[in-house]
């Protein structure tokens, strides 16, 4: 049975629908995260289910209790701000043993609990520390051990990682994900850093608009977009429109700019579709086997491979070619672009796409 | 460095040069010089008005009314105003915006009116005494007006907007997500606001005490109004030698008097902060 549950879950703030319709759920143990772009409602989303605002409409249940009647400082859950939030009259200690003392437990065991809490972060020798005397990435390690300490049932995290410099950033996602293992905590994660997504989580809930667009795995929502949005959101896609001709099980008559095409089979009614292929997956071929020729405009090279963005009846096409030491199309050169017909995803058209 | 900032603020400099620094000097040389009954003032150079001032018992006893006025008055500013800018800082803009204007609002009416309205308030025959009176709770009137209680409570009236203000400044540089912080750590409402938010306000509260502190100890209107001649603080003291006395010596060495130890005290009172709260909080 899901640990966390979220039913139905809207937030309306005045006309607009931050949060619209969400229904999800997160297993025990795992790392989920929440992904989307500035303003598609992430952080709304969490404050409901932290407690700070109730929702419009909609359930969280908590290993199967309703939270809804229970009060942000009774729901027992670990939090991280984006900010950090730490208390900077406190030292790191005194931060971290703050939940302890709320609830009652008795100096001794305060003493070793914080500490233990500090040394899973790594922080045991700054304890008498104030918060200003430390560094980003050392600020959000206080920030997590405060919230792990009162070993909550759930720890939800608001882009944690975003104030934190790139370098940092990458280190400090193997950590937290170090951490979330020992402490064996449920983790909710919000971001809008689709790589930091990818790599942190167990599942991956893509959002847009206040809506859920997809959840799976991170492997799964990167291989199998189920809409435009998801496919441009994750990594790079070519994204156009192509005739859907007839589907069968196995799979799909294509037509793309005049040819007929085979691809893979897709749950959807012939018409007009939306047809998405990486950029990685596309191949420079022969002129006899292209599915569509193009100029090449620009061209980046970037050690490890090349990046080009060639003009083609279907609109801008970015290639990536990995470099295998041989000299690449020049600008301005004609090129014959082709893909395996199971590297298409079939989407649904996405009207407000460009 | 660029100078047109200096340019700019060159009128202003001008203004606030030839409008307070010219008549300070001028009361400054004034305390030096001698006064006689028939003769006037003398331009003379000598320290006797300080001297008078400083062995007068009767002086020091007004200088020490006038501080212990002051600090009721920050005091009383600090209890209600603290309380008060947390509510406005709790409060949703549309609300927040109303309060301001009522927190604000007697700032734009003359410190002689409102002063005023506390007279009538506090007189033998005011509103609160012939209320009490009409209850039947006391018998004969409280005696609220030339007391220094009276003119505590007004000048805490008064100045409470700057306590306020101060404060409340000081909420909005604290990240907004700490009492969010203790909440989801157990915290309940009023814990948060000792442990988490009344800390971090401290500068803030200091900073408004200063405020309040040096504008109670000069000011006058109040005084004069509700202390009279029998409850008399330094300005009042010294408005009387100006006008009543004529000794404009011994005025303007009170005037100056008081001006250092404000000064003194709101020098000293800065260190204090500085050196206990300059590094704890950004
Ligand atoms: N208190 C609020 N009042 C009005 N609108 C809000 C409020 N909080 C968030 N919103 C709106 O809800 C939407 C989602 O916000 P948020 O959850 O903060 O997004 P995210 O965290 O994904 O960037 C935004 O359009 C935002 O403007
Ligand atoms: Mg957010």
């Amino acid at each position: 049975m899901a640990f966390l549950e979220a039913h139905g879950l809207t937030k309306t703030y005045g006309e607009t629908n931050a949060v619209d319709n969400l229904t999800f759920t997160v297993e025990k143990g795992s790392f989920v995260s929440l992904l989307g772009p500035s303003g598609c409602g992430k952080t709304t989303t969490l404050q409901m289910i932290a407690g700070f605002e109730d929702p419009t409409m909609g359930k969280i249940k908590l290993a199967g209790r309703d939270l809804s009647a229970i009060p942000a400082r009774d729901r027992g859950l670990g939090i991280v701000f984006q900010s950090y939030a730490l208390f900077m009259h406190m030292t790191v200690a005194e931060n971290v043993a703050f939940g302890l003392e709320m609830r009652n437990v008795d100096k001794a065991e305060r003493k070793r609990r914080v500490a233990d809490a500090l040394e899973l972060v790594h922080l045991g020798h700054l304890a008498n520390r104030y918060p200003r005397a430390m560094s980003g990435g050392q600020r959000q390690r206080v920030a997590l051990a405060r919230a792990l300490v009162i070993e909550p049932e759930l720890l939800l995290l608001d882009e944690p990682l975003s104030n934190l410099d790139a370098k940092l950033r990458e280190e400090m996602q193997l950590e937290l994900r170090r951490i979330q293992r020992e402490a064996g905590v449920t983790t909710l994660m919000v971001t809008h850093d689709q790589s930091e997504a990818l790599a942190m989580s167990d599942r991956v809930l893509v959002m847009e608009k206040g809506r859920l667009q997809q959840e799976d795995s991170p492997f799964e929502v990167y291989e199998r977009p189920r809409t435009s949005f998801v496919s441009t959101f994750l990594g790079k896609s070519n994204n156009f429109e192509a005739e859907l001709k007839s589907v069968t099980p196995t799979a799909s008559q294509l037509l793309i700019a005049g040819r007929g095409l085979t691809g893979p089979s897709v749950n959807l009614k012939p018409g007009t579709v939306e047809v998405a292929v990486r950029p990685e997956r596309i191949e420079i071929v022969d002129a006899a086997d292209a599915v569509i020729t193009g100029t090449v405009r620009e061209r980046i090279f970037l050690g490890a491979q090349w990046m080009m963005n060639v003009a083609t009846p279907l609109g801008d096409m970015l290639v990536i070619r990995r470099n295998a030491g041989r000299r690449e199309a020049e600008i301005g050169d004609t090129v014959h672009l082709s893909w395996a017909p199971e590297h298409m995803r079939i989407l649904p058209l996405n009207e407000v796409a460009a | 460095m660029n100078e047109k900032p200096w340019m700019m603020s060159a009128p202003a400099l001008t203004l606030f040069g030839v409008l307070l620094l010219v008549p300070l000097c001028m009361t400054f040389f004034l305390s030096f010089n001698s006064f006689g009954f028939y003769t006037g003032i003398e331009n003379t150079v000598s320290m006797e008005n300080y001297v008078e001032v400083v062995s007068d018992s009767y002086f020091w006893e007004i200088f020490g009314r006038t501080f212990a006025i002051a600090l009721a008055t920050t005091f009383f500013c600090a209890l209600l105003g603290v309380p008060q800018a947390y509510i406005l800082y709790r409060l949703s803009p549309a609300w927040r915006s109303i309060v301001v204007l009522i927190v604000i609002g007697p700032l734009l009416i003359s410190v002689v009116v409102r002063t005023l309205g506390w007279a009538i308030l506090l007189g033998n025959n005011g509103v609160i005494n012939s209320a009490l009176q009409n209850w039947g709770l006391i018998e004969r009137p409280i005696k609220m007006m030339y007391t220094s209680g009276g003119i505590v409570l007004a000048l805490t009236h008064v100045f409470l907007p700057f306590m306020v203000l101060a404060v409340w400044a000081a909420l909005q540089r604290k990240d907004p997500a700490v009492e969010a912080a203790a909440e989801s750590l157990g915290a309940r409402p009023f814990t948060i606001f000792r442990r988490i938010v009344l800390p971090q306000v401290i500068p803030g509260i200091l900073s408004g005490s200063l405020i309040v502190f040096s504008m109670a100890a000069s000011s006058f209107a109040t005084p004069a109004i509700l202390g009279g001649r029998r409850v008399k603080v330094v300005a009042t003291t010294v408005y009387d030698e100006f006008l009543n006395t004529l000794n404009w010596p011994l005025g303007a060495a009170i005037a100056m008097l008081l001006l250092a130890s404000v000064m003194v005290i709101m020098l000293a009172w800065n260190r204090l902060v500085e050196r206990r709260y300059g590094e704890a909080l950004e």
